[in-house]
């Protein structure tokens, strides 16, 4: 047969890799700026740059190293990859030109609007209308560009790395769409379809499918591709990569709940999430020992070649963290790291040792092939893997140390039956380790500086390679399997199919879930006393989640002795229906704020946002003197309550019209209950922090009135 | 007010969790089986895809 002739295109794997490493770098940063305004509160900035607070800059952060740096080093993987894999090249130049463009713009205004404060105030999924169609609309991009490519392979067999990079597009764009339906109230504000309990499934779904289908599984096909090439051996056991795929993907669609373990929602959906997450680690482990045991007779290779080395400590990271996982889906467990340090401890283990140093590894050998040269400094990449591994130990560790100490701390009684400490005393002792963890990560960050510098230095060296030229023979219409591969190869020939049962496979765990948690909307009988918010209150839950309050406070709490008695009654499902969206948090960096209102007089929320250290001694929250100066944005109230009602929310017919008017009201009351209690305070009702402390004061007082 | 009691309003919800464990563990088994009958050559073929450019 003859041969065809094509041509490798390296420009957009080039492309993205140097997209991967910069926004890994800017992400990084600011990752470290946010660990040193948790140390060190004056990082804020608050008085001179209110966009920087902490509580904008994490999803920052958060989105920029997933969206931006893993993002980006999947599309690496992907570019790089498939065309060999397949022996063609891309499908088509122009669409992987949209999709890099496409996905940076996405980047720089992800970036951009979250510092502004638009956000939809759901973790991970924070990005405003505008910009999650956008992203769809690039994915599809994405979807069409690597369907074109495998269409037209010349190679028969999809390897398994294309199955991991095909289950993970379709999960993805799945778990997008589902969690973004939202309700436009104006360009760049809109409001969560879903509500309360609903809303917080869903996005928990997404939320644990969004580390599994983002950062997990194209991070797989990356480690099935990348880790053979360099040992220069094929994978261990082809078959278990195989099981390794389809278990993953069945079971991990299910796992979300285990984020929500001990909250209002429905006991049966969290026991399901327990259960299928402690069975992940079959699949996982599974996985992590087919890659670790590709190495065996080996590991002299190791010794000498920094890829293998970042590669070995990114596969055993993988394997604690998914050893760690399930542990901490298991109710006992969860009580105790759950809105702790441990959970954030687990992610860096997950984001910095298996996503960092597979990076890394793929790094240190894609840049030297794509410039035809050797990497300049082998010597530095294993200063770089040293240096990595030590900032992951001192980050993680002080984190875990924390954890346990703040549990034991929050859950102490005096022999009285008091609760021994205030929840200020357990953050003053854990400052300390905030340093530390500060310190552990920047030793990261200096570590990626020498990679970033080594790479140069390697480009620098040689010359890129634009075009590969290769050739092979094209694909035969009539093809006959071999006469003992039944139907079983079919699925592994057919990416359509093999689509087709992604989707499926991960769709039975999401309408399981899912469904029976909306039908019951109907039967959720309304608590009487639970009220939809006033204008007022609405316009200042709006600012909470403006300033990203959800990132350090939750308002969820949990039916335990230590909780009750710190915060109050626990939390019932009953209470959220109005809250769109949900609000439950996932880490108290401060105490919850479920049942804050009439805590405390506004006159305290008044001087506490002002300066939180003058209200509470050794407070690391940020000030917010701005609030005191912006005006509350009384012309949004109209099509706020207009939204909230086409999405169930019982406000009257037509209540827009006077909404502002009970708004002013409610305001003028506030603030002249301010100057009443305290004659210093001087301040216009029209301002935002008016409207806030309205919030606050709302929290939590609904099931109050009815337990009257 | 009994608010633990909203779900028990679907009937047979606690058929759910067993459901989706026999889903699995069927699942589990037919690619086990698949797996096993795969043709050791063209694993042999495949697995040696990324090795060879």
């Amino acid at each position: 047969m003859s041969l065809e002739k094509f041509s490798y295109e390296n420009k957009y794997p080039k492309y993205f890799a140097i997209a991967c490493i910069f926004w890994g770098a800017v992400g990084m940063l600011i990752g470290l700026i946010a660990a040193l305004q948790l140390a060190y509160p004056v990082f804020n900035f608050s008085e001179y740059f209110p966009h920087l607070a902490f509580g904008r800059l994490r999803p920052v952060h958060t989105n920029a190293v997933i969206f931006a740096f893993v993002g980006n080093g999947i599309f690496t993987a992907v570019y790089y990859a498939l065309p060999r894999l397949l022996k063609t090249p891309m499908w088509r130049s122009k669409l992987s030109k949209i999709h890099f463009w496409g996905w940076q713009f996405i980047i720089v205004s992800a970036a951009v609007s979250l510092l502004m404060g638009f956000t939809t105030g759901k973790e991970y999924a924070e990005l405003e209308w505008p910009i999650d169609i956008l992203i769809t609309i690039i994915w599809v991009v994405f979807g069409i560009n690597m369907f074109g490519t495998i269409l037209t392979r010349r190679e028969r067999h999809l390897y398994v790395a294309i199955w991991f990079f095909i289950g993970s597009w379709v999960t993805v764009a799945m778990l997008h769409i589902v969690n973004s339906f939202e309700y436009p109230v104006s360009f760049m504000k809109s409001y969560s379809w879903y509500a309360g309990v609903q809303d917080a499934l869903v996005q928990w779904w997404y939320g644990h499918n969004a580390v599994a289908f983002f950062l997990t599984t194209p991070y797989l096909g990356l480690m099935y591709y990348f880790l053979p090439k360099a040992a220069e051996r094929p994978i261990y056991s082809y078959r278990l990569s195989i099981v390794h795929f389809w278990s993953l993907i069945f079971l991990y669609i299910w796992a979300g709940p285990h984020h929500l373990l001990y909250t209002a929602l429905p006991e049966w959906a969290q026991t399901l999430g327990t259960a299928f997450s402690v069975m992940l680690i079959l699949p996982s482990w599974g996985g992590m020992l087919n890659g670790l045991f590709t190495l065996r007779g080996a590991w002299d290779k190791v010794r000498e070649n920094p890829v293998l080395k970042f590669f070995v400590v990114a596969v055993t990271c993988y394997g604690m963290a998914t050893f760690e996982g399930p542990l901490l889906s298991l109710k006992n467990v969860n009580a105790i790291s759950h809105y702790s340090d441990w959970t954030i401890a687990h992610v860096h283990v997950g984001a910095l040792g298996w996503n960092g140093f597979l990076t890394f590894g793929m790094m240190y050998y894609l840049i030297p092939k794509l410039w035809n040269t050797k990497l300049y400094s082998i010597k530095l990449a294993s200063t770089h893997f040293w240096i990595g591994t030590l900032g992951i130990i001192l980050y993680a560790v002080p984190m875990y140390w924390s954890a346990f100490r703040s549990y034991f701390m929050m859950k102490a009684f005096t022999p009285e039956g008091m609760l021994q400490y205030e929840f200020i005393d357990v953050v003053k002792t854990t400052m300390p380790f905030y340093v530390m963890r500060a310190l552990g990560g920047a030793i990261y960050l200096i570590g990626f500086f020498i990679m970033v510098y080594n790479l140069i230095k390697t480009a620098k060296a040689g010359k890129f390679v634009a075009y590969e030229e290769m050739e092979a023979a094209p694909l035969v219409k009539e093809y006959k399997a071999p006469s003992n591969s039944i139907w079983h190869s079919v699925i592994e020939r057919k990416p359509i199919l093999l689509l087709v049962l992604s989707l499926v496979v991960v769709g039975i765990g999401g309408i399981i879930e899912l469904v029976p948690t909306f039908l019951v909307k109907e039967n959720i009988p309304t608590i009487s006393s639970v009220k939809p918010y006033t204008p007022l209150e609405l316009q200042g839950r709006d600012i909470y989640l403006r300033e990203g309050c959800y990132n350090c406070h939750s308002q969820m709490i949990r039916p335990f002795r230590y909780e009750v008695a710190r915060y109050g009654e626990y939390s019932k499902a009953g209470e959220f229906v109005y809250d769109h969206p949900f609000q439950w948090g996932s880490k108290r960096t401060g105490p919850d704020l479920a049942r804050i209102g009439g805590k405390y007089g506004n006159n305290w929320h008044f001087n506490h946002m002002l300066e939180p250290t003058a209200v509470v001694g050794g407070s690391i929250m940020p000030a917010y003197p701005s609030l005191y100066e912006n005006d509350i944005d009384i012309a949004s109230t109209n099509s706020k309550i207009h939204a909230m009602r086409n999405m169930g929310v019982p406000y009257e017919r037509n209540y827009e019209a006077i909404a502002n008017d009970d708004l002013k009201k409610q305001a003028k009351s506030i603030t002249d209950n301010l100057m009443i209690e305290n004659k210093s305070i001087k301040i216009s009702s029209n301002k935002e922090i008016i409207a806030l402390i309205a919030y606050l004061q709302r929290m939590g007082k609904d099931i109050k009135l009815e337990n009257k | 007010m009994k608010y633990s009691t909203y779900l028990e309003k679907i009937a047979g919800i606690s058929i759910y969790p067993l459901i989706s464990l026999l889903l699995f563990v069927s699942f589990f088994v037919i690619v086990t089986i698949w797996v096993l009958r795969l043709n050791s050559k063209e694993i042999e073929h495949i697995e040696n895809l990324p090795l060879e450019n």
